[in-house]
């Protein structure tokens, strides 16, 4: 088995200089009834060659691939990702390091982090960010846990109906436990949240919005903002999509308290849903109440400019049942990546890339208007919308698919009020000839 | 005066990202509008973020520079207890970037990715063999979020008992997370001391556990590398009292197919794909923390769930009394690819022979160490071995010198001053991928320190003097925060 190393011999060495008979003798300290019996029920090994043939027939099996035009997002975007990230990220001191607790051997992370922090904040108009969330889902339950927290005595935290279904899902799994109540706002006709009942509600530590909502609405962040501090609670925006703020306000100007959400748009792959990046960010104020790993800048004993972990003591293996989350890894590679993909693109590149996928969405929903289409909500939206078609779609959905186009998004299964009307998402990936070929299909 | 480029001629210096680059240059190329303008409303439009523009190789050449001052695997020994950082197959880097799997969109229809599905099934049954604990989820997207799960499956099982429990007992030899994952529960931790020896004496449990505790975090082998002999009996008081014992899994690289979870007594139990597996750290994540549980508990687990029908695999959201999802879509899938694909690799009898090997590693050097450095606990030790600094405190040195001389020496130290129980605690876990050569120039290096901290002790104060920088000042760091550029 080539990879492990010891010869016979090797271990017949070891065995004498330990003193023990066999490797069995070595778990002498193993008492009967906590052994495996008989041998572990496991496939028989696979070479490298024939591993890659059984990759080969698992890759048969998936009916839609790279080849198809996905017209879906909710959640997972598909941009390009150039090679440069796949070629760099694949080098070894980043793939196989550990997390950074010996500085001096982990430069490279640390100052790589250390600028996605920065990269993220200005993204986000926010102070501070750090780089430990696993996705966006989980990211908005440690922002509202964090909101009780520095809300210390309110018990309630309010969630928009229009945030990702699965990301609402995730927060209710975290809070049941400890008994807080979560209350949902509703979604108006115009596909934006409705924060009208707020005012009634008294102790709510925390609000949270999602911009662009799960229906690509682009939510009035900044009225948002003004009513939910008046009403006494901390502001929090979510997104899935981040390459939005390359032409939208971004939510520290628009007055958000905390920032988060999935950074996949930037560089990874949609990866069936994982690995994921959650982003987090919030005001200065606050950043001893955050949760996860953070770097930060300092300098070496001659005084040469380095990077370390730091503000440890908000966390786990200081502060134990106090710390402010019980993460202790960070997303290292997804947030290089993420960095390396902001850094690519620039400042200038991020506004042209927000803008075409505008563009293209505004296209799509032009020519699906014309042939009789309804859009079923009429705030503006970033790359993604929601269409109500005059006729039955599933058939439609079933011939495209033949065509290798996967033609939105079923929104039945999360909104039984939505049921029969479909999430379609573009991005810069999806030709003109595609977003026409599905409209072609459309009956007026 | 001028800055050049080069420290050594190998070693360059590298600013930050926005200290470099052009207004207009461009490192990705962005594909040409086939569509006509469309007018965004003023009101909603922003400045755009300031971004550096950088052109291709500016990228390239920032993070290939970056990757020359890091440390990993591939570059040498990596010696970190309980981090098991084993070497990571190349081949499962390459299938799991397979265009057909990687490309997929989470939200497909169970018929469109039948492939994905029949990973994450095969894979639930995988770890369920190597277990014995049949209830697989593979949501869980890090170790401790996997101990997050197992918290929530306890406070699932004991709500559906209609009963609400409010502790739950913590070994010192316990790892760092555990109590931080059962507070987000609601649980508070109890802890309890680890006998003389390093193991837990049954008579501890017996007098702490009763109906308010919700069960017991244990982790076996524990953080001093011991096997906790006692478990069974542990296991059958929490039992008796009501409560669930949770194996943290951390450690199952030291004993894959020589231990069966289940008849520990263990009810879940999460396991590290990026230690046990062979998953790369990344530097930090992503890694993967499924767990597994007993049939009883199963119906507790995270939804959705991978299950074959025939000869189609589904997702299952059948599962009433689930404590939820705790992740948006599946966990962290590139990860379980890759996990997968080592235990296609590995087959039974060479993931125990691998288990045997790692225990092998720690049980040799632990041997030719225990003279040098004082040894923690002198029993006999599972993947990992804890040593501590008292034999050199007449010296002057401390743990934390001996670590960063070995960092001169080309190594990447031990985990240092942890677990708690050992004052100026080292703790050495080579894992099995390190052959016999490697760990005996090791070994001899760890002596080569220890006689300087004699001989010369300032050379271990001042180190390191051969990395990129030398030591770096934390204090300031927490005291100034500087998180931002």
């Amino acid at each position: 088995m080539r990879y492990l190393p010891h010869t016979d011999e090797e271990i017949r060495a070891m065995l004498d200089v330990i003193g023990r008979k066999s490797l069995e003798e070595l778990f002498c300290s193993v008492p009967d009834h906590c052994r495996y019996e008989g041998t572990m029920d496991l496939p028989e090994p696979l070479n490298e060659w024939s591993l890659t043939d059984h990759f080969s027939e698992l890759a048969e099996a998936m009916k839609v691939t790279h080849k198809n035009k996905v017209l879906i997002g909710a959640g997972s975007y598909h941009h390009n990702i150039p090679v440069t990230l796949g070629t760099l990220m694949a080098r070894s001191e980043f793939l196989t390091a550990y997390t950074p607790y010996q500085p001096e051997m982990a430069q490279g992370t640390l100052q790589g982090i250390y600028e996605y922090q920065t990269l993220t904040a200005r993204l986000l108009g926010m102070d501070v960010a750090n780089a430990s969330m696993y996705d966006g889902a989980s990211a908005l339950a440690e922002a509202l846990l964090m909101g009780l927290r520095i809300g210390k005595k309110k018990t309630k935290v309010a969630v928009s109906a229009a945030i990702h279904p699965h990301y609402r899902e995730v927060v209710r799994t975290y809070l049941q436990p400890t008994d807080h109540e979560v209350i949902e706002l509703p979604v108006g006709k115009d596909g934006r949240t409705d924060v009208s009942g707020l005012a009634g509600i008294e102790g709510v530590a925390a609000v949270a919005v999602q911009s662009p909502n799960f229906f690509g609405v682009i939510e009035d962040l900044t009225t948002l903002g003004r009513v939910i501090h008046e009403a006494g609670a901390l502001f929090i925006t979510s997104f899935t999509e981040p390459l939005a703020y390359g032409l939208c306000k971004n939510p520290g100007e628009c007055g958000a308290d905390i920032v988060c959400g999935e950074g996949q748009s930037f560089g990874l792959a949609r990866s069936f849903g994982g690995a994921a990046l959650g982003m987090f960010a919030c005001r200065d104020q606050f950043t001893r109440n955050m949760p996860g790993r953070l770097v930060g800048e300092t300098t070496d004993i001659e005084g040469k400019r380095g990077f370390v972990l730091t503000l440890s003591t908000r966390e786990q293996h200081i502060r134990r049942e106090k710390a402010t989350s019980n993460i202790c890894s960070n997303q290292g590679i997804c947030t290089l990546t993420a960095a390396m993909y902001m850094a690519s693109l620039g400042g200038s590149g991020l506004r042209e890339l927000a803008r075409a996928n505008y563009d293209r969405a505004e296209y799509f929903k032009s020519q699906l208007i014309r042939k009789g289409a309804r859009i079923v909500f009429d705030s503006p939206t970033f790359n993604e919308f929601v269409v109500e078609f005059g006729t039955d779609f599933e058939p439609i959905y079933k011939k495209l698919l033949a065509r290798k186009i996967v033609a939105g998004l079923e929104l039945g299964r999360f909104y039984p009020e939505l049921a029969g009307k479909y999430l379609f998402c573009v991005t810069e990936t999806v030709a003109r000839e595609v977003i026409d070929a599905v409209v072609a299909e459309v009956k007026p | 005066m001028t800055k050049t480029p080069g420290i050594s001629g190998l070693i360059f210096e590298e600013p930050l990202l926005w200290e470099k680059g052009q207004k207009g240059r461009h490192g990705m190329s962005i594909p040409a509008s086939d569509v006509p303008p469309a007018e965004f409303p003023a009101e909603l439009q922003g400045a755009g973020p300031e971004f550096p523009d950088l052109s291709e190789i500016d990228v390239v050449r920032h993070y290939t520079r970056l990757s020359q001052w890091n440390y990993g695997v591939d570059s040498g020994m990596y010696p970190l207890g309980s981090c098991t950082m084993k070497y990571n197959p190349k081949i499962n880097e390459k299938l799991a970037a397979t265009p057909e799997l990687a490309a997929a969109h989470p939200m497909l229809v169970d018929d469109e990715v039948q492939g994905n599905l029949q990973i994450m099934y095969e894979l639930q049954q995988y770890l369920a063999a190597i277990t014995g604990l049949p209830g697989v989820s593979l949501q869980p997207a890090a170790g401790a979020h996997g101990e997050l799960t197992g918290m929530l499956v306890f406070a699932a099982y004991h709500r559906s008992r209609n009963s609400r429990r409010t502790k739950i007992l913590i070994p010192d030899t316990a790892h760092g997370t555990n109590p931080a994952s059962a507070a987000l529960c609601g649980y508070k931790p109890v802890p309890i001391k680890s006998g003389a020896n390093g193991i837990l004496k049954v008579q501890s449990i017996a007098e702490a556990m009763d109906e308010e505790c919700a069960g017991i975090m244990i982790t076996n082998p524990n953080t001093l590398g011991l096997f906790e002999t006692n478990i069974r009996e542990i296991a059958d008081i929490v039992h008796a009292k009501g409560g669930l014992v949770y194996g943290d899994g951390a450690n199952m690289n030291a004993i894959m197919g020589v231990i069966n979870a289940a008849r520990c007594g263990i009810d879940v139990m999460h396991l590290n794909l990026h230690k046990t597996f062979s998953t790369p750290h990344g530097g930090g994540g992503p890694g993967a923390g499924p767990i597994c549980v007993t049939a009883e508990l199963e119906k507790f687990l995270p939804v959705p769930s991978a299950i074959k029908d025939g000869d189609i695999y589904r997702l299952n959201f059948n599962r009433p009394e689930s404590v939820g999802r705790v992740h948006a879509f599946h966990g962290n899938f590139s990860v379980l690819i890759r996990a997968y694909c080592y235990i296609r690799t590995m087959g039974a009898e060479n993931l125990k022979k691998a288990s045997q090997l790692a225990v092998l590693n720690a049980a040799y050097i632990k041997e030719q160490l225990k003279g040098t450095l004082q040894l923690a606990y002198n029993r006999p030790c599972m993947h990992e071995c804890v040593f501590s600094d008292a034999l050199q405190a007449e010296d002057k040195i401390t743990t934390l010198d001996i670590a960063k001389r070995l960092i001169d020496y080309g190594y990447h130290p031990p985990t240092i001053y942890f677990p708690l129980v050992v004052h100026g605690a080292l703790m050495i876990e080579p894992t099995e991928t390190e052959c016999k050569d490697d760990i005996d120039q090791f070994i001899a290096t760890m002596k080569l320190v220890v006689q300087e901290a004699k001989e010369h002790p300032e050379l271990l104060r001042q180190a390191p003097v051969k990395a990129k920088l030398r030591r770096l000042d934390e204090t300031q760091a927490a005291r100034k925060p500087c998180l931002c550029g």
